[in-house]
């Protein structure tokens, strides 16, 4: 072996240890910040973190209950809107796709996926809050829902297009309608994966912030109301952070903590969701 | 693949038209037409959307256009109370920030995505490209709240010091680190978008053909050399893609940033300083807009930041088609 030859090969070897190490580097990334949040998080974790309001500021104690319970509903009423319009969506691209609409649709939606979430936000805030002179949180999960559509109608295109043509044939040899061959026999084979991208997307939604800032703007008081303005652990994240007390930014990471945990449990649920669907296809 | 416009394209495991066709695929059911009305709807809500977001926003923006012309992107007043409004310093600091994360980031999701596609061991491949996502699933305001008690104390103690010792005479590092500056708000987008970029590109390129490594290494290249010399290269309008989706994102994210860059109105050349963006604007003033005028003049913000992203996306997003076609790469990236 000549030198060349051994100096390429010393360079081929720096190469893959310099792209292992990157990828070392952004798995750190993920467990400091996973660490941080667990180990600044947890000592505010306690009974009253999850079924108190919050006090004024500068007491202590106090918890998120109005935070948690506003996630759930904005993120419920969101998702009630968002989950429907986009796995359509996503059928319409996988049965009737193949056409002109079909091209336009699909390349709005990989565009939409990645339009600002604040402009949402400005989009939610002129339909909703400007004509109804209120923030609300119904304008808050209009935002959501809107967000989170693009995202879900290629994933259901994606998982309906899994499924074998053969199963399709059957069915519609049998007698099945198209419509019902498509819901009954297709949608319900990709099922799984439509489930995956349903968790994924309210995955997301639930951590959004901006597009809910003037809209559904935040609330101290507890609030069921939609048609008022709600608090949610995003926008109590936010504050709390952003804050001048010790308290506050205790009372952030914790929050942010609970948040994370739910976020993590929703995309480890859509990673179970998919492993279900491999299973039993093999 | 051309086909015409107004044909849809034949699938292709359908054996071509058999003749004689059954009442069920001939499409004269009356609850298909329904079913097919009813997705078509639904599908046209996206186009709706689109074109709803650019009316309200210019709309809505109009007073701002006609008042102070296209001098709002280059001036740099931002005055509420004299009712004068230039977005040139938001507008800098989107670019420089987002640039900034660029720098940061390609390299590293290059780095990981080679490493899952080329060299790491197979049982690895599952868990890293898992936990690289899961990057992208954590909530921008966790990773602000991240930036301003971790990030933040971490650059001032660990990183300026020795920077600034090494390269604080050139005017970029100059100046006192106070913590929230362009330098913070560069860094938490960079780690942001590592995930997009590196779950693109890893798709990018394992869709290049194995025949691609096989040639190179065929003709005597090291492993590295028919990675950098075949694979690359063949998928390099997707890896471009990839870079634009995730410059896409940057320039799009909001809370993140506003919470580390320091949100001060002023063109600065200095990393260290603080400087602010298009969507931290629109995040600390919308709800505080007292006139119309500031109100219709964030709206303006708001239209050229989703002007610019949506270009920015959907040229990405033919780069991508070209090399991995139809696949909504990256979008499963949570």
């Amino acid at each position: 072996m000549n030198i060349r030859q051994v100096r390429r090969n010393v360079m081929s070897a720096i190469m893959t240890g310099l792209v292992a190490l990157l990828s070392g580097l952004a798995v750190l990334t993920l467990v400091l910040i996973l660490g941080d949040l667990v180990a600044k998080g947890a000592t505010a974790l306690d009974w009253n973190f999850f079924t108190k309001n919050p006090v004024p500021a500068g007491e202590s104690g106090g918890g998120v209950a109005n935070a948690i319970v506003g996630t759930a509903i904005i993120v419920g009423l969101g998702s009630l809107i968002g989950l429907p319009v986009g796995i359509g969506t996503g059928l319409y691209l996988a049965e009737y796709g193949n056409g002109r609409l079909g091209w336009i649709v699909r390349f709005l939606a990989d565009v939409m996926n990645g339009t600002p979430s604040i402009v949402i936000g400005i989009f939610a805030w002129t339909w909703l809050v400007k004509p109804m002179g209120q923030f609300t949180a119904l304008a808050g999960a209009l935002a959501l829902a809107v967000l989170m559509i693009p995202m879900l109608a290629r994933t259901t295109e994606e998982m309906v297009r899994l499924v074998p043509h053969a199963l399709r044939e059957a069915a519609l040899a049998l007698g099945y309608s198209r419509w019902r061959t498509s819901l009954r026999i297709v949608a319900r084979t990709a099922l799984a994966g439509i489930v995956t991208g349903c968790l994924v997307g309210v995955a997301r939604i639930a951590g959004e912030t901006a597009p809910l800032l003037f809209t559904a703007l935040g609330n101290l008081n507890f609030s069921t109301s939609i048609l008022h303005p709600m608090q949610t652990l995003s926008l109590q994240i936010y504050v709390y952070a952003t804050g001048p007390f010790d308290e506050w930014h205790r009372l952030a990471w914790a929050a942010a903590l609970v948040l994370m945990g739910l976020v993590l449990t929703l995309a480890l649920g859509a990673r179970w969701a998919i492993r279900q669907r491999h299973a039993s296809g093999r | 693949m051309t086909t015409l416009p107004l044909e849809p394209a034949p699938t292709p495991a359908e054996p071509t038209s058999p003749p004689p066709v059954p009442r069920a695929l001939r499409g004269v059911n009356r609850g298909d037409q329904i079913y097919r009305g009813v997705l078509t709807l639904l599908a046209l809500t996206l186009p709706f959307l689109l074109i709803a977001f650019l009316g309200e926003l210019i709309v809505n923006s109009w007073p701002a256009i006609t008042r102070f012309g296209p001098a709002f992107v280059w001036t740099s007043v931002w005055d509420p109370v004299a009712g004068v409004f230039g977005a040139a310093p938001m507008i800098f600091g989107t670019i420089v920030s987002s640039l900034l994360a660029l720098v940061i980031a390609v390299p590293l999701a290059l780095g990981v995505a080679i490493y899952l596609t080329e060299f790491s061991p197979k049982w690895l491949r599952g868990p890293v490209s898992f936990l690289v996502e899961m990057l992208a699933a954590i909530p921008s305001v966790v990773y602000g709240l991240w930036g301003i008690f971790v990030l933040i104390p971490f650059l001032r103690t660990v990183v300026v010091p020795p920077l600034k010792l090494v390269f604080g005479w050139t005017p970029f590092l100059s100046g006192v680190f106070y913590g929230n500056s362009m330098l913070a708000g560069g860094i938490i987008l960079a780690i942001m978008i590592v995930p997009y970029i590196a779950a693109v590109s890893r798709e990018v390129l394992l869709a290049v053909p194995g025949s691609q490594r096989e040639a190179a290494l065929g003709m005597g290249a090291t492993r590295w050399e028919a990675v950098w010399t075949a694979v690359m290269p063949y998928g390099r309008a997707g890896l471009i893609g990839a870079t634009m989706l995730g410059l896409g994102r940057a320039l799009g994210e909001t809370m993140a940033v506003t919470m580390v860059i320091g949100n001060r109105h002023d063109i600065g050349v200095s990393l260290l300083q603080p400087a602010y963006t298009m969507a931290a604007a629109i995040a600390n003033e919308f709800s505080e807009a007292t006139t119309n005028l500031y109100l219709s003049a964030l709206f303006e913000v708001g239209l050229i930041l989703f002007v610019i992203t949506v270009l920015v996306n959907a040229f990405a997003r033919l780069l991508i088609w070209r090399v991995a076609r139809g696949t909504a790469a990256g979008s499963r990236a949570l």
